[in-house]
């Protein structure tokens, strides 16, 4: 170790710029710099990736090939081409954990605290996350949806419509981060979120149409299924895809495409607020 | 001394959580260029007064600037001028050492090549060059606490906050952020260290403050604080309970105050001028009067009577309060 510490020369943190567009552009680049330390996570830690991907493709795997020679879809159809859609969205609702653990981690280790006491824009950690938990998403639709075509699955309407389908999972998938970094700022302790996340995932999934079309289920318990915002998504996309499934008498079934928007809408706007209240609590 | 000669400036800092008072009425002022340490027990307020001057806390009363600009109006001009070294080590422990410092130099505003150059420069200074490249998961306690210290120090900042920096490392650790802050404080910043430990404080503050329930209860230098608390005390422990007012009465003759007995340790004690003179002077002066000593000892006064004698009550005591003594992994 040096016996000095000095300032290099002309190592001076920019003055704080007052004008509203040099401030915007300040906030991008703090943001921009969060989104590639996220980014690195993946590059450095591969293994929480790889998790988050197995469940997925083990669902495609089991039910798609296991179960899926029992299963009847209520219109006819390939229950894989049924099941693909909503593995897709599952997919988004399962990277919830991987968005609260990593903020729950940074306010617990006093990450945060660090980020709060330097001159960078407030807003670039939920910016950076929210941001990089995007581009996560498109990285683990593609490789989804590379697995859907090996097993079987297709799109087959166009490619506007495919575009549109994916563009509501990605929708959905934003609401969801924000769900997640709510829960990351509320929780006590990283290892909560776990035991939170997954017991509350599963079941959501299971009540919901990604595996079983709701008019196979009890009357109330189709009802339920039918209303799941992860329904509405999967439904939606299953009709953008041109996918067997979609459809049914309900209004919630007849809507799904305005409820795939209308859902995460609205967790946003819970969310967001909440998630800024909570952060902004944080000095107190 | 004029308010721009001081670092820190904090005059009635109020912070109140419910129905009580972290902080009642906080003042502090800390020159420019030394270490200032901030002692007190655990729950005393040090880390909430450490969190209002780096702009992390709202606070309910008083006021204070630090680098002479006021926190709560001015916290911008504030942040680019300190640095904050809490009780863990706050780095993202996926990132590398390297990409850590080069993440909080950019956050700092710092060029790409600048940031890059400088990371380069505190892993040297920090003997980290070796595991720069390294997750930060597989650094041990003292590298994680020296890579921490590094990302404080990017901008070498006027004021550095030190909060507990050595609590839970082991001696080896310790010292070397003794020594960091030691050349830290040599290239002319400004450090405010909390710590429970009487002896940190001693090695490493020019001035140091006593804080408890939430207000500085003394203030000077090492050397008048120890004087005000009594320096170091001779204690004889007798085999036979009998002896104890022979012993009382050779101790009487060596201290300079009125020793105090513990019959049920059977233990007497008081306070010295002269360490040695006193030893010698002990086992001389039992030994004439015929008293068998089970155990004859100087020792220095502990944190505990520091703030017995400094605010009338013991400090709460802690599980923690030895850590730093044990060799820790």
């Amino acid at each position: 170790m040096s016996t000095m510490l000095q300032r290099p020369p002309g190592l001076i943190a920019p003055p704080p710029d007052r004008t509203p567009l040099a401030r915007l552009r300040w906030t991008a680049a703090d943001a921009w710099v969060m989104t590639k330390r996220n980014m690195a996570h993946v590059v450095r830690a591969p293994e929480e990736v790889i998790i988050y991907f197995t469940l997925p493709i083990m669902f495609v795997l089991v039910f798609g090939y296991v179960f899926g020679s029992g299963m009847e879809l209520p219109g006819g159809g390939d229950y894989r081409e049924f099941l693909l859609p909503g593995v897709f969205t599952m997919t988004m609702l399962y990277g919830l954990g991987a968005t609260a653990t990593g903020i729950a981690f940074d306010v617990d280790r006093g990450v945060v605290d660090r980020f709060r006491s330097m001159p960078m824009a407030r807003s670039a950690l939920v910016a950076g996350r929210s941001a990089a938990d995007l581009i996560r998403a498109v990285l683990e639709l593609a490789t989804l949806v590379v697995c859907g075509l090996l097993v079987g699955w297709q799109w087959r309407g166009g490619i506007a419509d495919a575009l549109a389908a994916v563009g509501l999972i990605l929708l959905l998938r934003i609401a969801i981060t924000w769900v997640g970094i709510y829960l990351g700022l509320v929780v006590p302790n990283p290892d909560t979120v776990g035991v939170i996340v997954f017991p509350a995932a599963f079941p959501l999934t299971a009540l919901s149409n990604v595996f079983v079309a709701p008019e196979l289920m009890p009357g109330w318990l189709g009802a339920v299924s039918e209303w799941n915002p992860l329904s509405s998504t999967v439904a939606a996309t299953r009709e953008l895809f041109g996918n067997p499934g979609f459809g049914g008498d309900s209004w919630a079934a007849q809507h799904s495409m305005l409820l795939a928007v209308a859902w995460p809408l609205l967790l946003l706007a819970i969310f967001v607020p909440l998630s800024i209240r909570r952060y902004q609590k944080l000095s107190r | 001394m004029t308010t721009n000669d001081a670092a820190i400036v904090a005059e009635g800092l109020r912070k109140r959580y419910g129905s009580s008072y972290a902080l009642d009425g906080f003042d502090l002022t800390v020159r420019r260029g030394v270490v200032h340490g901030l002692l007190g027990p655990n729950g005393a307020g040090k880390t909430t007064a450490v969190r209002i001057l780096s702009t992390l806390l709202r606070f309910d009363g008083g006021s204070a600037r630090v680098g002479g600009y006021d926190v709560v109006t001015e916290a911008d001009e504030v942040r680019r001028r300190i640095g904050l070294t809490g009780q863990y080590a706050a780095v993202d422990e996926t990132l590398s050492g390297r990409q850590n410092l080069v993440m909080f130099g950019r956050l700092y505003h710092l060029g790409a090549r600048q940031a890059k150059r400088r990371a380069d420069e505190l892993l040297e200074q920090f003997g980290l060059t070796q595991a720069a490249d390294r997750s930060g998961r597989t650094y041990s306690g003292g590298m994680r606490r020296r890579l921490d210290l590094a990302a404080s120090l990017i901008l070498a900042p006027e004021v550095l906050f030190l909060d507990e920096p050595t609590t839970g490392l082991d001696p080896r650790s310790r010292n070397d952020v003794w020594d960091a802050v030691r050349a830290l404080v040599a290239g002319g910043t400004t450090v405010l260290l909390t710590t429970q430990y009487l002896e940190e404080a001693d090695q490493l503050a020019g001035r140091i403050s006593v804080i408890d329930a939430g207000r500085v209860v003394a203030e000077g230098t090492a050397d008048e604080l120890k004087a005000r608390i009594g320096g170091d005390r001779i204690e004889v422990v007798v085999r036979d309970a009998a002896q104890l007012p022979a012993a009382a009465a050779v101790v009487a003759r060596i201290g300079t105050a009125e020793p105090e007995t513990d019959a049920d340790t059977r233990r007497v004690s008081a306070p010295v001028a002269d360490r040695m003179a006193a030893l010698t002077d002990a086992v001389r002066e039992l030994q004439a009067a015929g008293v068998v000593a089970e155990d004859i000892g100087l020792r220095r006064p502990t944190l505990d009577e520091a703030f017995l004698h400094l605010t009338g009550h013991r400090a709460e005591t802690d599980a923690d309060t030895d850590a730093v003594k044990e060799t820790a992994a």
